[in-house]
């Protein structure tokens, strides 16, 4: 306990570093020699290559290598990978095409990498990029997900027929089918969320140095599990083998699963310091960043929500086309499969689910994991639904939800997720609470009275976190096992290193784990330090995504706590002459309860290093390391309301109040969850009001590859945010911790929506719902 | 090439760059200041913000030569430029902690420069909308930008506050 343990609202350690400008990002790194690597991308989003010519290249001033496919190819680097195997309801495999590091035949996206220039100088190695002689012949392109897999759309990847990559099912179809045939009320909608780009601040970089004389590589990366880089550049692209590199991901500026996957810019750099002979830097442009980024979201479904006579919800049918892009990104097949499908019911008891989900290649950027990665498209379609479906059955909304609230725990749900712990209707009745929700007819009339629109939408969200039991996750396709690890060290003098496989790009790591300890033996955060995002230092690790931190990271460190609690004690017990099981840990010191006879900490620790006076057969030191696999996911849950101003002139939306309750179970800092709530609140209603990614549909270009043309939030586009949380604890691991950092762009989009198309009495409006668009939906002027 | 001195942080330096050498590349790769940080290239982002001659100025936007004679003041020298608390920090450096106003830390250095220069151009004060609006220029990714709104009208509150004891004590 105490002022800095579990619970407290303790300022972050890491912040001094940041606010003075003294972060260490992967491109403030510099190593003597190192030199600058430019990429020559396809301009075309589907070409055949019929000829790269470097010759021009290789003669311009600074130019120290120009390195091909061919070359890439013929050193024996490996294509990239999907790590997530999914069967499609016929049995078969997925669909993997060939992508290569470098394009050697054909480029299949705008961005698409063909070939990379190493130079003394960013302007250099830019310069003879644009001079690489590259003689494509274009060929037809789609970008739309549900065009790709018509007939006779231009075929992507020669091993994935109509571009299908799978065809995928969950749930009962017949049961599905039977209770929206025996309903007294189906709600029919089309679904479309739309593609997004995850904008990180800081664009991707890479260093790769090879070291000759060791035969050893190191790669900095922007990163969020470099350990897993360095798995699959070792095991599956043979850069090196895991003993031969390391990879580091230092201060990493944002992720947003964005820094999740291994990209080809990391694999090149590696290979071409080793060719070259020089440490080669890549840092993107933001250009760069949003054309080759994964990006996330991009499906259309059509739903069938099937309600009783008493407005109960019997069943529920959801047919999704989800585009993939060009290629098949590291976790891309788990997003519309089982991070998604299996969150179909919601809050909710429904009886009957199915959902198909077919996979389908275009020429855009690769799509992955984005903030919430799945769940925001389960819940943007359950919370769409539930709104149109009260709508027409002309009841409230909160009270339509409240009706179908599962109440009962655990509850298994007929798409696999077992949910063992929630309390819906606490999160229901904080919402409304705080948004005055009985008070809103009242503010619409005085709204109206100066000629604007307002409307209140409401947003009951439930996701998985803390992916995932190792062994659920492998029987369902997973490559990897998803534990975490943890090393608590506690040094001579009594001071901690705990060293995590969890990676901390502004979370707040360095604090928040650092509580654990401080809670737990009294030792000041001031002595506490969080090693991570290093292969060298750090044992294996499984890195951050899927709030996953809390739920696995710090469970890990806890089963190394207990163990190194356990050896303190013994320590302990055998210097004061006490039994064991009488030492409590309290005020930095282990005493005997009940007893004035105490240890300091720092004596205990110093006995455990000199060794001078141990218990028999007791080994020297105190350090103890722990892998935690969870045993379920976790299930935080919440409801946001939104109520918004719209001018009926401009079209221009205002939010003008926005509230979260949440449920995250325990917390262990709630200043940085609420600043994780904040953070996805941002993203979510950028999704709903602003953000729109754009390909030109005939030629494939990204019409919105920089902040003139993608819009960003930014502050005056949003309210200041009222946020609360419940806190039920999740049952399955040691903290009672569910995670936060995805909840609130999981939750917002619809609450936004809701709202707007409540302001407008319109059943639909496409997302980003900006002021053009509603505008014309104000105006009756289509779209 | 050109040769290009300016004062940085109250520091006199000199470097033969190529002509187009922004600013931002000149403080980072020639002064070794890489608090400054490049995040977009088109001047939208706001996380290469410095001080010109007393200026917010996005350090992406202007060419070294540019600069050249100039006063610049990045955010490693903003603690030493006259205000500082407790532990050393300027006092909207430390409104930036003590509100939690950020997260992963990049757009940080930019929006604390932007922050300091919004102070000196309202002496009349600032609120939440004014600081809003006036935050159009800087994007962050992380926050949702409440805690940063926080941490700017507490900052200059501090900024206010902290001018006004000097002035008494001179």
């Amino acid at each position: 306990m105490g002022i800095e343990g579990i619970g407290a609202r303790v300022l972050r350690k890491e912040d001094r570093r940041f606010i003075m400008g003294l972060g260490r990002y992967t491109e403030d790194m510099v190593v003597p020699g190192m030199k600058r690597a430019a990429f020559v991308r396809s301009p075309y989003a589907h070409a055949k290559i019929k000829s790269v010519d470097v010759s021009k290249a290789k003669s311009m001033p600074g130019v120290i290598a120009v390195l091909t496919g061919r070359e890439l190819k013929s050193d024996g680097i490996g294509n990239i990978i999907c790590g997530w195997m999914i069967h499609s309801k016929d049995g078969s495999p997925m669909k993997m095409g060939a992508w290569s590091p470098l394009a050697v035949d054909t480029v299949r996206y705008v961005g698409d990498a063909v070939a990379v220039v190493v130079a003394e100088t960013r302007g250099q190695a830019r310069d003879a990029a644009e001079a690489v002689e590259v003689d494509y012949e274009e060929l037809p392109a789609v970008t739309e997900a549900v065009d790709a897999l018509g007939g006779g759309a231009p075929q992507i990847h020669p091993e994935a027929d109509n571009n299908l990559i799978f065809d995928w099912e969950l749930g009962d179809r017949a049961a599905a089918e039977s209770a929206i045939a025996n309903a007294a009320h189906v709600t029919r909608i089309r679904i479309v969320n739309n593609r997004l780009v995850p904008n990180a601040m800081e664009p991707r970089a890479a260093l790769g140095h090879y070291d000759k004389a060791e035969d050893h590589y190191t790669c900095w990366t922007t990163s969020q599990n470099p350990h897993v880089a360095r798995l699959v550049m070792s095991a599956f692209y043979n850069v090196a083998p895991e003993n031969k590199l390391r990879v580091i991901a230092p201060d990493v500026g944002g992720g947003f699963g964005s820094k999740i996957y291994i990209y080809p810019e990391e694999i090149v750099c590696l290979w071409a310091s080793k060719r070259a002979g020089v440490p080669v830097k890549w840092v993107a442009d933001r250009t760069e960043s949003f054309l080759t980024d994964a990006h996330g979201r991009d499906h259309v479904s059509e739903v069938e929500m099937a309600f009783d006579a008493d407005h109960k919800v019997i069943g529920l049918k959801v047919d999704t086309v989800a585009n993939f892009g060009a290629y098949m990104s590291l976790f891309s097949s788990a997003v519309p499969t089982y991070l998604y499908a299996t969150l179909l019911s919601g809050q909710y008891g429904i009886p009957a689910i199915h959902a198909n989900v077919r996979a389908v290649y275009t020429n855009t950027a690769p799509v992955d994991a984005y903030r919430g990665a799945g769940r925001p498209e389960a819940t943007y379609l359950l919370e769409r639904t539930m709104e149109v479906a009260a709508r027409e059955l002309g009841v409230s909304p909160a009270e339509l939800r409240r009706k179908n609230f599962i109440r009962s725990f655990p509850h298994q749900t007929p798409v696999i997720m077992n949910y063992d712990a929630g309390d819906y209707e606490t999160s229901l009745n904080a919402a409304l609470a705080a948004a005055d929700y009985e008070g809103f007819p009242a503010r619409r009339e005085e709204a109206k009275a100066r000629g604007k629109l307002r409307g209140i939408g409401m947003s009951c969200y439930i996701e998985a976190c803390g992916i995932a039991p190792s062994a659920a996750v492998g029987s369902l396709g997973a490559g990897v096992g998803l534990w975490e690890s943890a090393e608590v060290r506690v040094n001579a003098v009594g001071t901690v290193e705990i060293l995590t496989g969890s990676h901390s790009h502004g979370q707040g790591h360095e604090t928040t784990f650092a509580q654990l300890v401080s809670d737990r033996f009294g030792v000041p955060i001031a002595q506490v330090s969080v090693v991570h995002g290093d292969t060298d230092k750090v044992q294996m690790g499984m890195g951050t995504y899927g709030s996953r931190s809390g739920a696995v990271g710090m469970s890990a460190v806890v089963k190394a706590l207990d163990k190194v609690e356990k050896k303190a004690k013994r320590i302990a017990a055998h210097l004061m002459e006490a039994d064991e099981g009488d030492i409590v840990i309290e005020d930095g010191a282990l005493k005997v309860a009940g007893t004035d006879k105490s240890v300091p900490w720092f004596q205990m620790a110093l006995a455990a290093y000199t060794a001078h006076n141990l218990p028999g057969g007791m080994e020297p030191g105190l350090k103890e390391g722990a892998f935690y696999d969870p045993a379920n996911f976790t299930f935080p849950a919440g409801c946001y309301i939104c109520e918004v101003e719209i001018d009926p002139e401009t079209g221009k939306t205002d939010i003008v109040q926005f509230v979260a309750a949440d449920d995250f179970g325990n917390i262990i800092n709630p200043m940085v969850v609420e600043g994780q709530v904040h953070g996805g609140l941002a993203q979510g209603i950028g999704q709903a009001l602003l953000e729109g990614t754009s390909y030109d549909p005939g030629t494939g270009q990204l019409l919105t590859a920089s902040y003139m043309d993608y819009t960003m939030p930014r502050a005056d586009d949003l309210p200041s945010f009222q946020v609360s949380t419940s806190n039920t604890p999740c049952p399955s691991n040691p903290l009672g911790i569910k995670g936060c950092g995805e909840a609130g762009a999981i939750g917002s989009p619809p609450a936004v929506i809701n709202a707007i198309t409540d302001a407008l009495g319109i059943r639909d409006i496409a997302m980003p719902a900006t002021p053009q668009r509603v505008w014309q939906a104000v105006h009756g002027a289509g779209q | 090439m050109s040769d290009v001195s300016m004062t940085v942080n109250g520091r006199q330096v000199s470097a033969n760059v190529e002509g187009r050498t922004l600013l931002v590349h000149f403080l980072r790769e020639e002064c070794g200041l890489t608090g400054t940080h490049v995040g977009c290239d088109t001047s939208q982002c706001g996380a290469c913000v410095v001080h010109v001659d007393g200026v917010a100025v996005k350090s992406c936007t202007i060419l070294a030569p540019q600069a050249a004679g100039s006063a610049v003041l990045t955010i490693e020298g903003l603690a030493d430029t006259g205000q500082q608390t407790q532990d050393g920090l300027h006092p909207m450096q430390a409104a930036f902690r003590q509100h939690h106003g950020l997260q992963c830390g990049f757009c940080t250095p930019g929006m604390i420069m932007t922050a300091v220069d919004m102070v000196r151009r309202h002496p009349e004060g600032l609120d939440e909308k004014t600081v809003r609006h006036e935050l159009e220029g800087n994007i962050c990714r992380c926050t949702g930008y409440h805690n940063i709104v926080k941490a700017i009208l507490a900052g200059a509150e501090a900024m206010r506050a902290g001018a006004g004891v000097s002035a008494q004590a001179a």
